[in-house]
């Protein structure tokens, strides 16, 4: 069971956003899903990796890749070709 | 030969979210074919959505692998289809520039998440289309239209310039009204790509053989029992009788780890889903973060009032799931039930070539009149376990119950998509004979 508080803090840690009358309802449809989730627990034993699976590595060779301006036309604000984000601290 | 396409089609149904009216194209084994794309394939210069107001204005500066590989055959790309916001759902309603409706019905849904690229084609509006599908977004909306639908094996078909939502499950791969045509889109987007490193330098290039004399079908009790509408099931049924015609033999088979396939398959795709949406923050793309703002306040705000409530739902089930505490009990036992529904696979088809079974337990529900997430949820039961298995599975039209198309769902062994396709098309040639 999770509680309305809990949802909250669920979405702060995942940053997404909800608003106050948003709370129970998805707290009651979290809930719901979660009891279905609980078939999980009859699962016996660990996953464990299938055999003969490797990595795929390529050597770290500078390749071609997209102009500055192309990367850069998508994004809200720009400065003397970097982006520009919301203060962390 | 190489020109112009001039493309405006009457699209009632709402299946393009971007239409092309000029579409330039070249020579090559596709020219001058009109293909339609998924929105949530990236096409250089073509606005890319997924669906969702947080891409609004995104132009990709590049193309996906697949695009590429169109482009060099001749296609005309002539519009960007809807589908569920970022691919989340199965009846595309949670777009953010409203539902598609179904040709055969346009009260009822067309399915999804690729639901648009399935109502273009039901309309008669392209003769091929991409789609993608993490837990069946091919093949429901492929079923409730009456249309072709191919979700590739896992690591066929190059993932570049896909914009992600559940890597470890998810496919590109080819619709059309035919299954020759399915496979002709496949022959030409199944072509190795270093860029995606899951991939397996395994090229498809076949021409449909009806040949299936001696084909052992499988067939899982699990696919046939609650939850599958008896008439559903009935019409499947049938459909396996005619491939019993042309030769085909049939032995009953078992997927025990159906009982917790579901489970894995949310835990997972939302793990995912959680880890790969976080990139939506208004920076680098769609609309502007306000950067006077601190970080946490702002990119909260940004993704309220852009994503829909069914992403946000997703991407805090994961994070949920994958949370401190929580992890053991959910992602780690959801691999686990992923790992053992692989082996049933793999057992199962020791006995049999193929696994046949409907694609979706009902037809098309009515717009509006799935409202619970936990319930259509439930409608991916007999398309999610061959995304957990990694297996190539094809849905073709196999008859009607109450005036909707039934799709009748063929699975195969990883890398075998030539045999499933193959097994698609004795049935359709037979039928239409």
């Amino acid at each position: 069971m999770v509680t309305e508080s809990d949802i909250e803090h669920i979405a702060e840690l995942a940053d997404i956003g909800i608003s106050r009358d948003e709370v129970p309802e998805f707290t009651r449809q979290f809930n719901a899903i979660l009891e279905y989730f609980e078939v999980l627990d009859t699962v016996e034993g660990e996953s464990a990796p299938a055999d003969g699976i490797t990595n795929v590595f390529r050597e770290d060779e500078p390749r071609p890749c997209l102009p500055q301006e192309a990367v850069l036309a998508n994004a809200g604000s720009t400065e003397n070709g970097f982006i520009k984000t919301p203060r962390v601290m | 030969m190489a020109g112009t396409l001039d493309f405006s089609p009457d699209d009632r149904c709402n299946a393009f979210i971007t239409t092309c009216r000029e579409a330039r194209f070249s020579d090559g084994a596709l020219a001058g074919v009109a293909v339609a794309v998924k929105d949530n394939i990236s096409t250089a210069g073509i606005r890319t959505t997924c669906a969702s107001r947080i891409l609004e204005g995104y132009v990709p500066p590049y193309d996906a692998h697949v695009i590429e590989l169109l482009r060099k055959e001749g296609a005309a790309i002539v519009g960007k289809t809807n589908m569920d916001e970022f691919g989340m759902g199965s009846t595309t309603e949670t777009s953010a520039f409203g539902p598609t409706r179904n040709p055969a019905d346009p009260t009822r849904v067309p399915g999804g998440s690729s639901g648009g690229s399935a109502a273009a084609l039901a309309a008669g509006l392209v003769p091929m289309a991409l789609g993608t599908d993490t837990g069946g977004s091919i093949r429901c909306p492929a079923a409730f239209c009456g249309v072709v639908g191919l979700k590739p094996t896992y690591g066929r078909v190059s993932r570049y310039g896909l914009i992600a939502y559940a890597n470890s499950l998810e496919q590109i791969g080819p619709m059309a009204r035919t299954v020759e045509d399915v496979s002709r889109l496949m022959s030409v987007i199944a072509k190795y790509d270093p860029r995606d490193s899951t991939m397996l330098d395994r090229p498809y290039d076949h021409r449909p053989s009806a040949d299936i004399a001696g084909l052992r079908v499988g067939v899982p009790e699990e696919y046939f029992g609650e939850g599958v509408d008896p008439r559903v099931a009935e019409t499947v049924r049938d459909a396996i009788g005619v491939l019993e015609e042309l030769g085909a033999s049939t032995v009953p088979v078992s997927i025990p780890g159906m009982r917790y396939a579901l489970a894995a398959y949310y835990v997972i795709c939302t793990g995912e889903a959680s880890s790969n949406l976080a990139r939506f923050d208004g920076v680098r793309y769609g609309p502007a973060v306000d950067i006077r703002k601190s970080w946490h306040d702002a990119y909260q705000e940004i993704r309220q009032a852009n994503f829909g409530a069914e992403v946000r739902r997703r991407v805090m089930l994961g994070t949920f799931a994958l949370s401190a505490g929580y992890a053991g009990r959910y992602y780690a036992k959801a691999l686990g039930a992923r790992q053992k529904i692989r082996q049933d696979f793999e057992r199962a088809l020791r006995d049999a070539d193929v696994i046949a079974g409907p694609t979706m337990p009902t037809v098309a529900f009515r717009l509006g009149e799935k409202t619970d997430p936990l319930s259509l949820y439930l409608a991916d039961i007999l398309t999610a376990p061959a995304n957990l298995a990694g297996i190539p599975a094809i849905s073709v039209p196999c008859g009607r119950v109450d005036g909707l198309p039934v799709g009748f769902q063929l699975m195969g062994r990883q890398f075998e998509d030539e045999r499933v396709v193959d097994a698609a098309y004795a049935y359709e040639q037979e039928v239409r004979a």
